[in-house]
C-alpha cells in the first residue's frame, strides 16, 4: 500500500553549527515510533556550512537527511526557515513532523502549521504512534500546570505535528558506522528580499549545562538566600556537577534563571540530583524525576520531593550541607564497600 | 480633572450597596469605591440573612439572590466539658410561604446584590482602597483612594466601611473603638456533601439550621459560637471579645480547634473538608458605643456606625436599612439641589425614629452587664445547667427528692445563693429591657 | 501607529485542582483572569503609544463574560475592546483561533485604520501553546517577532527588539507591520488610575459575531475548523519511589559509594570525588 504522507521528519536545531540536543533526542524517539509502524526517519537541516549535522543526524538514528545550505539561513529566521521548511515537508511529505519546543522551535512550528495548514500539538512530553493502518501520532502534553495529562490527535490532516520538550526524550547513542542518504534541496532567497535582520547575540553571562551534567545539586527556597546557593556550589564542585535552583530562588533573583529546573525551566536527567530545601512541587519534579539517583534534604518529613527520592535526610540543610562537604572532600568513605550495586 | 458625583459610597457591603441603589434609582450619579477585589470578595459573617429589610429595597429578592438554605430551625447550646444543653426551636412556620431568614455566603451575595446597585446605574469600582476625606473647612467634599489621579467629589459621601472604619476615626465622630466594643471572630468553611448535612442535622431537602454555642468553647471570656448549614457546606465560628482576649493570651483559632472537638460537635463535622478561614471584626459596643451618624457632607452607616445587634445575631438587616435611610436622605437634598447640613441630620434622625435605634437602646446595658459577669455567664452557668439536667435524667439508686434537691443547690451556687440569683436575673433583665 | 493587542482570559491555573477521581478540572471558584503575558502586551502597546502616538485596540476571541477582561483593559488605557464572540467560534484550536483573530485584526483595519503592529502574549495559562501569535502573523503575512524582552526602538517603518533564546539575547529589526509575543521581563505592567477605572466601569465593549464577517469560511471557524482534538485526558501519578533515609551526610555519603554511581562518574578512592 502506497500512502501518500510517510516519514517522521525531525527538525535539526542548530546554532553557529552545533545542533542542539533536542534535535538528537527527537531523532531517538521518531526512531522508535518509526520501528512501529514500518517508517523512516527523516532529519532537516538548514543552515550555512552545516553538512556536518546532516551527517551527525543519520549517526543519531536518521534514515535520510534533507540538507539545505544558504547563506540566508546562516541564523534562525521565522521567513527563510518556514519557507525552506515548506518546500521540503510538501516536496517529502512525512506524516509526522516533531519540532523540539524551544524558543526558535515553536516559533518556527507555529508559523508553518498554520502555512500548511495542519494542526499542532504544542509541547509534548510523551510522544507514540498507533500501530498501522491507522499511523496517529498520539501526542501528549501536560496541561493546567503539569496537574492534568491530555493526549491530543490530529485525524484528518496531514502531517500531524507536534513540538517536544527538550530532555524529556532520549538520544540513541552515536553510531558512526550508520549510513543514510543525504539530500541536498536547492534553496534560493535574496538576503534583499528578507525584512528581519539579526543584529546581534549575547551569550548570557552566567552559563551553565544542566542538560548535560552528570550531578546537579539543586537548592530551593528552603536555602532562605543567595547566601545558601555558595554553599551549594562549593558541593557541586567537589562533585565535578553544577547547580540547579527551584523556580522561587529564580523568582527572587537569587539565581539566574539558566539555573531553574522544571516545567517553565530545564528537563534534566543527571546521573545525581541533589535536591536541598526543594519541596517538590510537580512544576519541579517533572524536569528532574529522569535522574538516576535523587536525593533529598529537607527538614519537613512530610515534603513531596521524598517521594520521588531514592535517599533523603530529614534535616536542616545548614547541618547537613557542610558536613556533606567535608565528607565529601574527605573522600572515598573507610566504611564503604566498593560500588558495582547497580539501581 | 477629576470628575463630580452627587453621592460617593465607601464599601459595597450591604450598607453601602443598599445606600447607592437608593441613590441610583433615585436617579443620581453614584460611585461605589470597594478595595475588595468584587464585593463580598473579603466579606464575612457567620451566615443569616433576614428576608424583611431587604425586601424594603428589592421586593421578592430572596427568589433570585444566591442564598444557601432558609432556615427551619434554630437552637442554643450551652456547653460544658463534655455535656451540652440543648434549647431549640423548629417549625415549618419559618418557612411559611416567605421564609423569614436564610443561610448565606457573603461573597456571593454582597456580589450579586451590588450588581443590583449597577443595574440601577451605580458606578462600582473595585479593588480600590479609600484612604481619607477629603473636607473644605468642617465639610466632607469627596474621598481620596490608592489610585493614581484618585480624588474623587461629591456633594455627599456615605461612609459605608465596615466595623475597623478608618474614615470614622478620621472625622472624630466618635473616640476610638475599645477592645471591650470589639469582638473578633473566626469562622471556618467545612466542606460537606448536602445529604450528609441533611442527614446530620434532621432536615428535609434543602432546609437549614443553625446552633449558637455558649459555654465551655470561649473558655470563661465573653463569646459565642455558631455553627450553621449551607447547602454542601457548614459554617463554623467563635467570637471573643477582644479585651478578654487580649486578657488571656487565648489564639482564638486554637479555641475554634479545641471547639471542633466537643462531643457534641465532633460527630456533626465528622470527615467535613476545612474550605476557607476567615477572620473579622464585630462592632458589640452598642447603642453607647454609636459615633455621630451625619454632618456636613457625610453620613456613616452600618457596621461602620457600630449598628450590630448581637443578641440576635443581626447586622446585615441594620446596615442596609440604615443605608437605606442615608440614600433617602441624599435623594431627598438632590431633589431640593440643598445640601445643607439640616438635610444630612434628616438621615440621623431617620435612624432614632427605626428600629436600629429602639433595639439598640433596648440592649445598651447588656455589654456591661456580660463583661461584668462573664465567669458565671460563660462559665458556671453552662456547668451547672449541664449538672441540673444530668441530675433528672440520671437514673440510680438515689431518691427523686435528693436529685431535685442537688439541682437546686447547683442552681443556687452558681449564683451565690438564692439572694445571688435573684440580684443577677433582675439585673439581667434590665440589661435587655433599657 | 495603531497598534492591536490580543488578550485572553483564562482561568487561574494556579487556583486549578483536579479532581482525583474523575480526572476533570475543578474550575468552580476558580477566578478568571487576563493572561498575564497579555496584560505586559498591553502594556507594551500603551507605553509605545504615549512615545508615538495612535491608538490602542484589544481583541478577544471567547465567551460573552470576557468583557470583564476587556474592561480591565480600558481601565488601563486602552482606546476600543473588541469581544468577538459566537457560539460557532468555540472549541477552537489555535489553527481556528488564529483564523478568526486574523479576521478580527483586518476588520479593525477597516475600521480604525491600518494596523502597524499586533501584541500577543508569550502563550496563555489554559492553552499554553504560544502558536497563536505566530498563526495570526502567518494569515496576514506580519513580519513575526516571538518571545520579545525589550522593545529598543520603532523608528519610521522599522522596530527593533530583544528577544529572548534558551542562552541568551538576540538583537533583531524587522520592518513594520509586525507582530509580536512577549514576555514578562518585557516590563510592569501599570495600575489603572482612578479616572481609568471609571471608564472602565462604563465602557460597553464593542461586539462582533460571525454575522459581522460576512466574508469568514465557517468551514475554518470553531470546532469544525479545529484539526487537534483531545482524546483523552488523565491525573498523571506521581512516580514513587522507595525512599531509604539515613541519617546523616556521613551515612549518606557511604550509601552513595555502595551504589555504582562512583565508578559510572568516575570518583576516585584517593581523592573522593
Ligand atoms: C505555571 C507554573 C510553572 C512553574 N514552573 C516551575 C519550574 O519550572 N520549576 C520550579 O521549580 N517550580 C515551578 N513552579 C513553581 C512550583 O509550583 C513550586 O512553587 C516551586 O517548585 C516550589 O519551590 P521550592 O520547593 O523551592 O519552595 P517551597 O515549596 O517553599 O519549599 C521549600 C522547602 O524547603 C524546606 N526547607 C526550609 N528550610 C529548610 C532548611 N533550613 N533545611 C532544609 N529544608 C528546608 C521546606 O520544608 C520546604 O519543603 C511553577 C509553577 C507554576 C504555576
Ligand atoms: C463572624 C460574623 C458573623 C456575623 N453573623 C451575622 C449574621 O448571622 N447575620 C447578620 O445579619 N449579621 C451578621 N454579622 C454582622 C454583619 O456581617 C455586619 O453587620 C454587616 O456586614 C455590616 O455591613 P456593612 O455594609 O456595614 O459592612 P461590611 O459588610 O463590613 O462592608 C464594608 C465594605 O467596605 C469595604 N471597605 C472597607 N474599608 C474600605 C476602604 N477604606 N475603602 C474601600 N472599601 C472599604 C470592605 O471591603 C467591605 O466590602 C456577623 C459578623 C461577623 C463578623
Ligand atoms: N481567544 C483568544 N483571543 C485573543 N487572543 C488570544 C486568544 N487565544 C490566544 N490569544 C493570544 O495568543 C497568545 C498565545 O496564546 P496560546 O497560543 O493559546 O498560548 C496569547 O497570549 C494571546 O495574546
Amino acid at each position: 500500500m502506497e500512502l501518500e504522507y510517510q516519514g517522521i521528519m525531525v527538525w535539526v536545531e542548530q546554532r553557529d553549527g552545533v545542533a542542539k540536543p533536542v534535535s538528537w533526542q527527537l531523532i531517538g524517539q521518531a526512531r522508535r515510533m518509526a520501528e512501529k509502524i514500518g517508517a523512516e526517519v527523516y532529519a532537516l537541516v538548514q543552515g550555512e556550512q552545516v553538512e556536518h549535522l546532516a551527517r551527525e543526524a543519520i549517526c543519531y538514528g536518521a534514515d535520510r537527511a534533507y540538507l539545505i545550505e544558504h547563506p540566508v539561513l546562516r541564523e534562525y529566521r521565522t521567513e527563510p526557515y518556514s519557507v525552506s521548511t515548506l518546500d521540503v515537508i510538501r516536496q517529502v511529505k512525512p506524516e509526522i513532523v516533531l519540532i523540539g519546543a524551544t524558543y526558535q522551535g515553536r516559533d518556527l512550528a507555529g508559523a508553518i502549521a498554520t502555512h500548511l495548514p495542519t494542526g499542532l500539538t504544542a509541547d509534548t512530553t510523551m510522544l507514540d504512534v498507533e500501530p498501522n493502518p491507522s499511523r496517529l501520532l498520539l501526542a501528549s502534553r501536560p496541561a493546567f500546570s503539569e496537574k492534568l495529562m491530555a493526549t491530543i490527535l490530529c485525524k484528518k490532516y496531514k502531517p500531524q505535528m507536534a513540538t517536544a520538550r527538550p530532555g524529556i526524550f532520549e538520544a540513541l547513542p552515536r553510531d558512526d558506522s550508520r549510513t543514510g542518504q543525504i539530500i541536498r534541496v536547492p534553496f534560493d532567497m535574496k538576503e534583499d528580499d528578507i525584512a528581519t535582520k539579526v543584529l546581534k547575540f549575547y551569550q548570557d553571562e552566567d552559563r551553565v549545562n544542566l542538560e548535560d551534567a552528570e550531578v546537579i545539586v539543586a537548592g530551593g527556597r528552603g536555602m532562605g538566600g543567595p547566601e545558601g546557593f555558595a554553599a551549594l556550589k562549593q558541593l557541586a564542585d567537589l562533585l565535578g556537577g553544577v547547580v540547579g535552583a527551584s523556580r522561587p530562588c529564580v523568582d527572587e533573583e537569587w539565581i539566574s534563571h539558566a539555573h531553574q529546573v522544571g516545567q517553565t525551566g530545564k528537563t534534566v536527567r543527571p546521573k545525581l540530583y541533589i535536591a536541598v530545601g526543594i519541596s517538590g512541587a510537580v512544576q519541579h519534579t517533572i524536569g528532574m524525576t529522569g535522574s538516576d539517583v535523587i536525593v533529598a534534604i529537607n527538614k519537613d518529613p512530610n515534603a513531596p520531593i521524598f517521594d520521588v527520592a531514592h535517599y533523603g535526610i530529614v534535616g536542616d540543610w545548614q547541618e547537613v550541607v557542610p558536613e556533606l562537604i567535608k565528607a565529601v572532600s574527605a573522600g572515598k568513605p573507610a566504611a564503604a564497600a566498593t560500588g558495582g550495586a547497580s539501581r | 480633572m477629576s470628575e463630580r458625583f452627587d453621592a460617593i459610597v465607601v464599601g459595597a457591603g450591604p450598607a453601602g450597596t443598599a445606600a447607592a441603589l437608593t441613590m441610583a434609582r433615585g436617579g443620581l450619579n453614584v460611585i461605589v469605591i470597594e478595595r475588595g477585589e468584587f464585593p463580598g470578595a473579603k466579606n464575612v459573617f457567620g451566615g443569616v440573612l433576614y428576608r424583611h429589610h431587604f425586601e424594603e429595597l428589592i421586593p421578592e429578592w430572596w427568589t433570585r439572590a444566591p442564598l444557601e438554605r432558609p432556615i427551619v430551625e434554630q437552637n442554643y447550646w450551652l456547653l460544658n466539658g463534655d455535656g451540652a444543653v440543648k434549647i431549640g426551636h423548629r417549625s415549618r412556620r419559618y418557612l411559611d410561604g416567605k421564609p423569614n431568614n436564610f443561610t448565606a455566603m457573603r461573597a456571593k451575595f454582597d456580589r450579586w446584590f451590588a450588581q443590583q446597585a449597577e443595574e440601577a446605574g451605580a458606578l462600582i469600582i473595585c479593588e480600590t482602597t479609600a484612604t481619607e476625606l477629603l473636607m473644605e473647612g468642617d465639610r466632607v467634599i469627596g474621598v481620596r483612594t490608592d489610585r493614581d489621579e484618585g480624588d474623587v467629589y461629591a456633594e455627599a459621601v456615605i461612609i459605608a466601611d465596615g466595623a475597623n472604619s478608618l474614615l470614622t476615626q478620621q472625622l472624630r465622630a466618635r473616640p476610638e473603638l475599645s477592645p471591650g466594643e470589639l469582638s473578633l471572630v473566626v469562622k471556618q468553611t467545612l466542606a460537606l456533601p448536602r445529604e450528609k448535612i441533611e442527614d446530620r442535622f434532621g432536615l428535609e431537602k434543602d432546609e437549614g439550621a443553625t446552633i449558637e454555642i455558649l459555654g465551655a468553647p470561649s473558655q470563661g471570656m465573653v463569646g459565642l459560637g455558631f455553627l450553621y448549614t449551607n447547602k454542601d457546606s457548614l459554617s463554623l465560628g467563635l467570637g471573643i471579645m477582644v479585651d478578654d482576649l487580649m486578657a488571656t493570651g487565648a489564639r482564638p483559632y486554637e479555641l475554634l480547634e479545641a471547639m471542633k472537638q466537643h462531643p457534641a460537635l465532633r460527630k456533626l463535622l465528622q470527615g467535613a473538608e476545612l474550605k476557607e478561614y476567615a477572620a473579622h471584626l464585630i462592632p458589640e459596643g452598642g447603642l453607647r458605643a454609636m459615633p455621630k451618624l451625619a454632618g456636613p457632607g457625610w453620613m456613616i452607616c452600618g457596621d461602620a456606625a457600630g449598628m450590630v445587634n448581637a443578641v440576635h445575631r443581626e447586622g446585615t438587616n441594620l446596615a442596609a436599612a440604615s443605608g437605606r435611610m442615608a440614600g433617602e436622605a441624599v435623594v431627598t437634598m438632590a431633589r431640593s439641589g440643598d445640601f445643607t447640613p439640616e438635610g444630612f441630620q434628616a438621615y440621623a434622625r431617620a435612624v432614632q425614629a427605626s428600629f436600629i435605634q429602639r433595639d439598640l437602646a433596648k440592649y445598651q446595658r447588656l455589654p456591661a452587664f456580660l463583661h461584668e459577669h462573664k465567669e458565671l455567664l460563660m462559665g458556671r452557668m453552662p456547668e451547672a445547667l449541664n449538672d441540673c439536667l444530668y441530675e433528672w435524667f440520671n437514673v440510680d439508686e438515689r431518691p427523686k427528692t435528693e436529685h431535685q434537691r442537688q439541682i437546686a443547690q447547683n442552681i443556687k451556687g452558681m449564683a451565690g445563693g438564692a439572694w445571688g440569683l435573684l440580684r443577677l436575673a433582675s439585673r439581667g433583665w434590665r440589661a435587655i429591657n433599657e | 501607529m495603531h497598534i492591536v493587542v490580543c488578550v485572553k482570559q483564562v482561568p487561574d491555573s494556579r487556583e486549578i485542582r483536579i479532581d482525583t477521581k474523575t480526572g476533570t478540572l475543578i474550575r468552580e471558584g476558580v477566578p478568571s483572569i487576563v493572561n498575564p503575558y497579555d496584560l505586559h502586551g498591553l502594556e507594551a502597546a500603551l507605553q509605545l503609544r504615549e512615545q508615538h502616538g495612535g491608538r490602542v485596540t484589544v481583541i478577544t476571541m471567547g465567551p460573552p463574560m470576557a468583557e470583564k477582561a476587556l474592561k480591565e483593559t480600558i481601565s488601563l488605557g486602552a482606546d476600543d475592546a473588541v469581544l468577538v464572540t459566537d457560539r460557532k467560534f468555540g472549541g477552537a484550536d489555535t489553527l481556528a483561533t488564529s483564523y478568526v483573530l486574523a479576521e478580527a485584526i483586518r476588520k479593525a483595519a477597516d475600521t480604525w485604520g491600518p494596523v502597524d503592529l499586533v501584541i500577543a502574549g508569550k502563550q496563555t495559562l489554559d492553552g499554553d501553546t504560544g502558536q497563536v501569535g505566530p498563526g495570526i502573523a502567518c494569515r496576514l503575512g506580519l513580519q513575526q517577532l516571538t518571545y520579545v524582552e525589550k522593545i529598543v526602538a520603532v523608528e519610521g517603518r522599522r522596530i527593533r527588539v530583544e528577544r529572548r533564546l534558551e542562552d541568551g539575547l538576540e538583537v533583531v529589526e524587522t520592518s513594520l507591520p509586525a507582530l509580536l509575543t512577549v514576555l514578562k521581563e518585557i516590563n510592569t505592567v501599570r495600575r489603572a488610575s482612578l479616572p481609568g477605572m471609571i471608564a472602565a466601569a462604563r465602557y460597553k465593549p464593542i461586539v462582533w459575531t460571525v454575522a459581522d464577517f460576512p466574508d469568514i469560511d465557517v468551514t475554518k471557524i470553531g470546532l469544525k475548523g479545529s484539526p487537534t482534538v483531545v482524546s483523552r485526558s488523565w491525573v498523571p501519578e506521581v512516580r514513587k519511589v522507595d525512599t531509604t533515609y539515613v541519617d546523616g551526610a556521613a551515612e549518606l555519603w557511604e550509601a552513595l559509594w555502595a551504589t555504582d554511581l562512583p565508578e559510572r562518574l568516575g570518583w576516585s578512592a584517593e581523592e573522593g570525588a
